[in-house]
């Protein structure tokens, strides 16, 4: 009912929106919630063809990919939660030392 | 009826997302994501995942983002500054690539790239699509989802280490 290629383009014009918004934004907050919103991009499309090829492994495989979500917005935040004790800031471009 | 849902979700879902990156506020950009997340599984219904759209919204819109919630709430983040030439520069370049990364898509899809239908016609399943990912999730992809809580596991060890801090692990606390 749906034609596959809405889907596809959606899911790129998202994708896009979460590439663009890695690069422009400087608080580091923000730039993991683009990477989530790159994440559902890529879901969006399994689902799609999941969809077109009348298979359910495509959301076997979103169900994987949101646990992984889930485990790295967790260590993402506690790191960042790391990076604001020590420097004060969530600028991306205000942390520039390897060693804290 | 569907077409014009697909639609309305697709809209608010571009809109949402494009607030989330635009605004300067960290919490109203997370809460814009909770609404691009809601349209997203919206979406998903329609395309008869409703399986994994009812987790969209558990996991992403319920667990997810009451955590970036709360950090940044933890945080007491204020609204970002954005100025100066650097600033403005990483931008103008930031917003270039973006458009020439949707272009090389757009050139990418309307190529004849889609596989053909493996079946004429979508056939009906006898069962339902709980029941149907269920199946597949404990006999195909047992293995990866063995792995997978694994990796929650350690994810969650990693977590406690990370927030215990540097000073309290140095001193072996």
């Amino acid at each position: 009912v749906i034609p596959l290629g809405w889907s596809i383009g959606l899911s790129a014009v998202l994708f896009v929106i979460g590439v663009v918004g890695v690069l422009v934004r400087r608080n580091a907050l923000v730039i993991f919630m683009s990477i989530e919103l790159m994440l559902n991009a890529a879901n969006l499309a399994f689902i799609a063809f999941g969809r077109h090829l009348n298979d359910v492994d495509g959301q076997v495989i979103v169900f994987f990919v949101m646990a992984i979500a889930a485990a790295e917005v967790g260590i993402g935040l506690a790191i960042i939660v790391n990076l604001f004790r020590l420097r004060e800031t969530v600028f991306v471009d205000e942390v520039n030392l390897l060693k804290g | 009826m569907i077409p014009a849902l697909f639609a309305a979700f697709a809209a608010i879902l571009v809109v949402s997302s494009l607030m989330v990156i635009l605004h300067r506020n960290p919490v109203t950009s997370a809460l814009f994501l909770v609404l691009a997340f809601c349209a997203l599984a919206g979406i998903y219904l329609l395309m008869g995942a409703e399986f994994v759209g009812m987790v969209q919204i558990i996991v992403y819109a319920g667990a997810i983002m009451v955590l970036f919630l709360f950090v940044i709430m933890y945080l007491n983040l204020q609204k970002d500054v954005e100025t100066g030439v650097q600033v403005a520069l990483r931008r103008g370049l930031g917003w270039l690539l973006g458009a020439v990364l949707l272009v090389e898509g757009g050139l990418l899809v309307s190529k004849a790239w889609a596989p053909r239908p493996t079946e004429p016609g979508a056939t009906v399943p006898a069962v339902g699509n709980t029941e149907q990912v269920g199946l597949a999730l404990f006999s195909d992809w047992l293995f990866p989802f063995e792995v997978i809580a694994m990796v929650l596991l350690v994810a969650m060890v990693g977590v406690i280490v990370i927030g215990k801090g540097l000073r309290a692990s140095r001193e072996g606390r």
